[in-house]
This record gives structure tokens, C-alpha cells and sequence, in this order.
């Protein structure tokens, strides 16, 4: 599963899985800390192309690293979301915070 | 029709008038994906939309993975070792094109509902919750009811009308 962690640059990039849940985002949050501190990357990108589910776990992943990287100034970005993943993000208020580009 | 006609599963029609289904699973994480795709299955004889698949996918796994995390918290079943495994009981019934679904544990209950059910209130924001859960369900789902008690579990029953979204979103 590490191959869907990557360091470009200053930017993390965290390949999403099909489905974002509890069991997965466990995982998912440890990784990307261990990139975060170990790398030391300003901003993280979470690719959504491959998910078709997500819950409120997922808006926990991305708060929780949102509260990690700016407080150096980091920012956070989700790409590749569709109408689903957009809508569940925006009811959240994270539209306000991340950067969401489809 | 008579009530009689409708406990059958079926009429010559083959429209599904009512139909039920109860099972448990232990409280793993794993069993999240198993219940909400369990339940997306059972709801497919009323001809769901993907819209409305996935918003019934995402309400059950929340109420899944709450009484997963919360209701069976690490502490509170540390205490009672002596009982049997943690299970999680899902009960779904279909009646004409409302869908109730029933997520049940017999875990640690909550001791503030209404807190509980405030959006972004979580009691444990270490492991990365967002608080959202309640939230989430009260906007897939058209109606939800939670009883609780400390020690004695919680109970959360959610209902959806099927095939009403696509005219009520046109307006988006």
C-alpha cells in the first residue's frame, strides 16, 4: 500500500483507496504523518480518482492532517473528486479551508 | 390493498410490498464494508438510484463504525472480559418504498444524546473523527431516532424514502 504515498517536491500526495472508511483511514492518517514528519512536506494532495465511497472518516483524515501541516503554513488539496466526494466535502464546510479541484 | 395482501413478500406483481432482514457481526472494523454493501443488496428490489445507494451506504456505515468505536470502546470493554464477543445488530426492513434500517450494540450507550448528535462534537477527536457521524445521517437519511442509556447500548433507527430524490434535487 505504500506505493500510494508519494513525495513530489514540497507536496505529499496521497493516492486514495476505492472506498474510504474507519478500517481504511487508520492506516491512511499514520502513513501520511510518517511522510509528513519523516519528509518534511509543507502540503499534502489527497487524490480521489480510484474512490467511489467515502464517510465521515475521510473528512477526519483530512481535517487532521489540515491541522498538522498549517500550522506551518502547509495546505491541503483534494483533486479528482467527483459529484459525490465534492458534495460530501462541502456539507462539512471543508470548501472553506482545502483547496477542492475536480 | 388489505394488510393481509402485505405481509407477503411479494403480490402478482412482483413489487416488493414488505420484506426484512436481521443479522449480527462482530464489532470489527472490517464487518463496516460488509454491512453497508449488505444493505445497498437489500434495498436493490426497489429500484434505488446510485444517488440513493450511496447516500443509504454512507448512513449505515456511520452508524457501523459508532457503535464499533464508541459504543465497544477499548475501555469500556476491557471491564468485562467474562461476556461474549462484541457483535453489532443490523435489522432493515422494507415497507412499500420506505427503507428503516436499525443499527443496535450493546455497548456503553451515551450519556448526551443531544451533544452527541452535534455536528463536529466527538469525544474522541486522537483518533481522527471528525465528528460528523450524526450529521451525516441526519442528511442521507430522512429520519433518525436514537435511544440510549449508559450501560444498556445504543440503538439508531434511520428511514428513507426511496424514489423521491430525483424530482426534490432539480432544482440544484
Amino acid at each position: 500500500m505504500e506505493e500510494n504515498f508519494k513525495v513530489i517536491d514540497n507536496y505529499l500526495m496521497v493516492r486514495m483507496p476505492e472506498e474510504v472508511d474507519h478500517h481504511k483511514s487508520v492506516y491512511i492518517s499514520k502513513t501520511a504523518d510518517e511522510y509528513i514528519m519523516r519528509e518534511g512536506v509543507g502540503n499534502v494532495v489527497f487524490d480521489f480518482e480510484d474512490t467511489r465511497f467515502m464517510d465521515s472518516s475521510g473528512i477526519g483524515i483530512i481535517i487532521g492532517r489540515y491541522k498538522k501541516i498549517s500550522y506551518f503554513g502547509g495546505k491541503v488539496f483534494a483533486i479528482n473528486t467527483d459529484m459525490r466526494i465534492k458534495r460530501t466535502l462541502m456539507i462539512c464546510g471543508l470548501h472553506k479551508v482545502i483547496e477542492i479541484m475536480e | 390493498m388489505e394488510a393481509g395482501h402485505k405481509m407477503r413478500g411479494r403480490t402478482e406483481n412482483y413489487t416488493v410490498l414488505r420484506n426484512e432482514m436481521k443479522m449480527s457481526f462482530d464489532a470489527v472494523s472490517v464487518n463496516e464494508a460488509f454491512a453497508r454493501v449488505a444493505v445497498a443488496a437489500f434495498v436493490t428490489p426497489l429500484n434505488p438510484t446510485l444517488e440513493e445507494v450511496s447516500d443509504i451506504k454512507t448512513a449505515v456505515s456511520e452508524a457501523v463504525t459508532n457503535a464499533i468505536i464508541h459504543g465497544y470502546d477499548r475501555e469500556y470493554t476491557q471491564g468485562n472480559q467474562s461476556e461474549e464477543r462484541e457483535q453489532v445488530y443490523l435489522h432493515c426492513i422494507i415497507e412499500e418504498d420506505v427503507l428503516q434500517v436499525e443499527v443496535r450494540d450493546t455497548g456503553k450507550g451515551i450519556e448526551d444524546i443531544d451533544q452527541a448528535m452535534e455536528p463536529l462534537f466527538t469525544t474522541k477527536p486522537e483518533m481522527d473523527r471528525s465528528g460528523m457521524g450524526f450529521a451525516f445521517m441526519e442528511a442521507f437519511m430522512d429520519d433518525l431516532e436514537v435511544l440510549s442509556e449508559p450501560g444498556c447500548g445504543t440503538t439508531v433507527r434511520m428511514k428513507k424514502k426511496l424514489g423521491i430524490t430525483s424530482w426534490i434535487r432539480q432544482e440544484e
